[in-house]
């Protein structure tokens, strides 16, 4: 650990600290007034806790923060619902709130979290604009059904509890790992090509398809399957009415009663073993969870589909209770995060990082063109921990970034009838 | 309470200190959060906030809709049928113990036989069912290759079926340990004397063992009905997330932060299970039996 160092480590950790604060103001200019000149001695004793879901919430991440900053950063990871409930109700637990989106909907009103000033982060410039603006690069907006995270992205001012419409100083959120999900499928099994979300519920797939069993995310993947079977045409399918909730939920029951569902999932693991175990032959699922099953030699594709992607992003804040060094160590920390040892990490599980351009730095060329520009890999892909992931001469399902990213059709919500919608979910799974 | 003799009331201090600790203990850690639970299903709930007011929705939402019904007659059957199977498993094997097994040290060797698989964990256990039950699962694939019949069979695994296994494989321990404790301390002679009076075996079944077991029944009864009504976990993934139950409602309901249906839930739940377990104490006096 990084607080046991001895005192020959203590002057490469302040060197390595210079070096930061030196690129930082380098990088930022006049814009940055510079951090307390009192790092000195007392920056080892701090520790920042993570805590966030398992997929973002590393312990590697957290590892290489503690090697490269001086102070020790820890990883707790839990599920959903877990995180929510204790970024609510034991705020003063946590440090680095590591979330989706949509949980800012949550705690933003209830000022739980520290708004985040952008002057003093380094890389807003370079987040991808989907983040910074709601719009693809070319200029055109991203689809706002659902949390885009752009409606939930700043504020008026450091002790605002509404959202802003437009850019300001002042975020909520530092965006980072996000991906565009679609359904999978085992290709050997299905044997035809699939180009619409509706084939979730072709009665030809009948006891072999599965949604997964996390009310906001399985509602919204019935939706794209039910709009594209052209029962229902939605206002927005991620903010619903009731008579909405109730028609979609109306056309669930009635397939799970015809049994057109083997099971609805709740854990990476549990949709894995679906597929690979060939109880299910469609389901939605998560890209590293597709090449889980293709690590097994058994094949499996994340198919695009014509009517686009459901994307979700997360996000780090720090916690409103953070004062002093340890706030000051939180931005240096957020700083850290987006300079690209994160974003190469993430992006060989298949997630995107939010300032590619760093990523890039930790990323072979061959890496770089296999996760981001959909090229065909030269030699085999691994994971971070070097596992296989694809051999060599594969594509990435689905193609390059905005191939991907640029068809998101919907993102990952939280419902104004959210209460409504999880009732009906309920009558749904126990129908 | 005995008649207190005179000129000794200092004495009678004792008890009330000496269970002093435990009520302590009790009123921290359960007696408080429960009047919680109990207060905070009155509160009402907007978008972001809980408020603590005083208001009926919760209990009016939860009456209203048909959604409650069917889960706790959902709830309920699984109670019911596992603690038929489990009855009947845990009264013939603690029976095959106390009356047909002669050696003591073969009894408790065969009694922790039992315990073996509760060696490892509940979710491993239970877990260990998928693999097995599936479609090209062990027991499918052996089905075909002896002929019985030529495509998997599609119910064994996420399905009412696979929950009810799980159940019965995890809490049958719970009746056996409880009956076959009360049924060790039945007295030989009692049974001795019933057959030399020419009874039958059933009928030493009937008018003997049961009666006299009664206590133990009741305590596993009382063990397994609870566990399952509480549970929400192995029917989640058993059932493939296909079946619900009442906890595993309100845990839907808990992710996205509403506590006071959750509450209301809960304090339902409670009163429901309070009275399965009155009904069981009112037909067997466990505590009688125990200290008799």
């Amino acid at each position: 650990m990084a607080n046991k160092a001895t005192g020959g480590h203590k002057v490469t950790r302040r060197q390595v600290l210079k070096g930061a604060v030196a690129t930082a103001t380098a990088a930022a200019g006049s814009r940055i007034t510079g951090f307390p000149t009192v790092w000195a001695q007392n920056i080892k004793d701090i520790k920042l806790v993570q805590a966030g879901g398992s997929y973002s919430a590393i312990i590697d991440i957290g590892r290489q923060a503690t090697k490269d900053l001086g102070f020790q950063v820890e990883m707790q990871s839990a599920a959903h619902d877990a995180l929510l409930n204790r970024f609510v109700t034991q705020p003063n637990s946590v440090d680095i709130a590591d979330m989706e989106y949509f949980f800012l909907y949550h705690l933003v009103p209830r000022g739980v979290l520290h708004t985040i000033d952008l002057k003093k982060y380094k890389w807003w410039d370079k987040v991808v604009p989907i983040f910074t603006k709601g719009e693809y690069p070319d200029g055109r907006k991203v689809s706002r059904q659902g949390v885009l995270p752009f409606k939930v992205q700043y504020v008026e001012n450091p002790e605002s509890k509404k959202f802003a419409k437009d850019q300001t100083r002042w975020a909520t959120a530092i965006p980072t790992v996000y991906n565009a999900d679609t359904l999978g499928i085992r290709p050997d099994l299905v044997k035809r090509p699939i180009d619409h979300w509706h084939e979730l519920l072709n009665p030809e797939f009948k006891g072999r398809s599965a949604i997964l069993d996390v009310p906001s995310i399985g509602i919204m993947d019935a939706a794209m399957a039910i709009e594209s079977r052209g029962d229902i045409k939605y206002g927005d399918k991620g903010n619903m009415t009731k008579e909405e909730i109730d028609k979609t939920v109306k056309i669930l029951v009635d397939a799970k009663k015809s049994g057109q569902f083997r099971a609805f999932w709740t854990t990476f693991d549990e949709s894995v073993n679906l597929m690979a175990a060939g109880e299910v032959v469609i389901q939605s699922m998560w890209s590293p969870a597709v090449t889980a099953v293709r690590a097994r030699g058994i094949p499996c594709y994340y198919v695009p589909l014509k009517e686009g992607y459901r994307a979700w992003a997360s996000c780090i804040a720090p916690m409103k209770h953070l004062t002093g060094l340890k706030l000051d160590a939180a931005y240096e920390y957020l700083n850290w995060y987006q300079s690209g040892w994160q974003g190469g990490f993430i992006a060989k599980q298949g997630y995107y990082s939010s300032v590619p351009e760093t990523a890039k730095k930790f990323l072979t060329d061959d890496e770089w063109g296999y996760w981001y520009d959909g090229k065909p890999a030269k030699s085999d892909i691994k994971d971070p921990y070097g596992n296989l992931m694809e051999k060599a001469g594969q594509k990435r399902d689905g193609g390059a970034f905005w191939e991907r990213m640029g068809k998101v059709a919907c993102w990952n919500t939280l419902m104004d009838e959210s209460r409504y919608m999880v009732r009906k979910w309920n009558e749904f799974v126990a129908a | 309470m005995r008649p207190q003799p005179p000129g000794t009331s200092r004495v009678t201090l004792t008890p009330y200190l000496l269970v002093a600790p435990l009520t302590a203990v009790l009123i921290v850690f359960f007696g408080i959060p429960l009047v919680l639970v109990v207060v905070v299903s009155f509160f009402d709930l907007d978008k972001f906030d809980i408020i603590p007011t005083f208001v009926l929705t919760n209990y009016s939402e939860l009456f209203g809709s048909s959604l409650t019904y069917t889960l706790y007659a959902k709830t309920i059957t699984y109670a019911l049928i596992v603690w038929a199977i489990t009855l009947v498993i845990g009264f013939t094997v603690s029976y095959f113990l106390v009356f047909h097994v002669r050696s003591v040290l073969v009894q408790m060797a065969l009694f922790l036989l039992c315990t073996v698989p509760f060696w490892t964990s509940n979710v491993i256990r239970m877990i260990s069912w998928i693999p097995f039950l599936g479609r090209h699962g062990l027991f499918n694939q052996s089905l075909i290759a002896v002929g019985i019949t030529d495509h998997p069979l599609e119910f064994l695994l996420f399905s009412n079926f696979s929950v009810v296994i799980a159940y019965v494989h995890l809490f049958s321990l719970f009746m056996i340990v409880p009956i076959f404790n009360s049924m060790a301390r039945i007295d030989r002679a009692v049974i001795e004397a019933a057959v030399d009076g020419g009874a039958s075996r059933a009928r030493v079944i009937t008018d003997i063992v049961i009666p006299l077991s009664k206590t133990g029944i009741a305590l596993g009864s009382i063990f397994v009905i609870a566990l399952v009504m509480g549970d929400f976990f192995v029917v989640k993934i058993m059932s493939g997330g296909q079946s619900s139950s009442v906890v595993a409602a309100m845990s839907n309901e808990i992710a996205i932060l509403q506590y006071p249906p959750a509450a209301a839930n809960a304090v339902c739940l409670l009163i429901i299970v309070m009275l399965m377990v009155a009904a069981i104490m009112r037909l067997v006096d466990v505590r009688r039996e125990l200290s008799g």
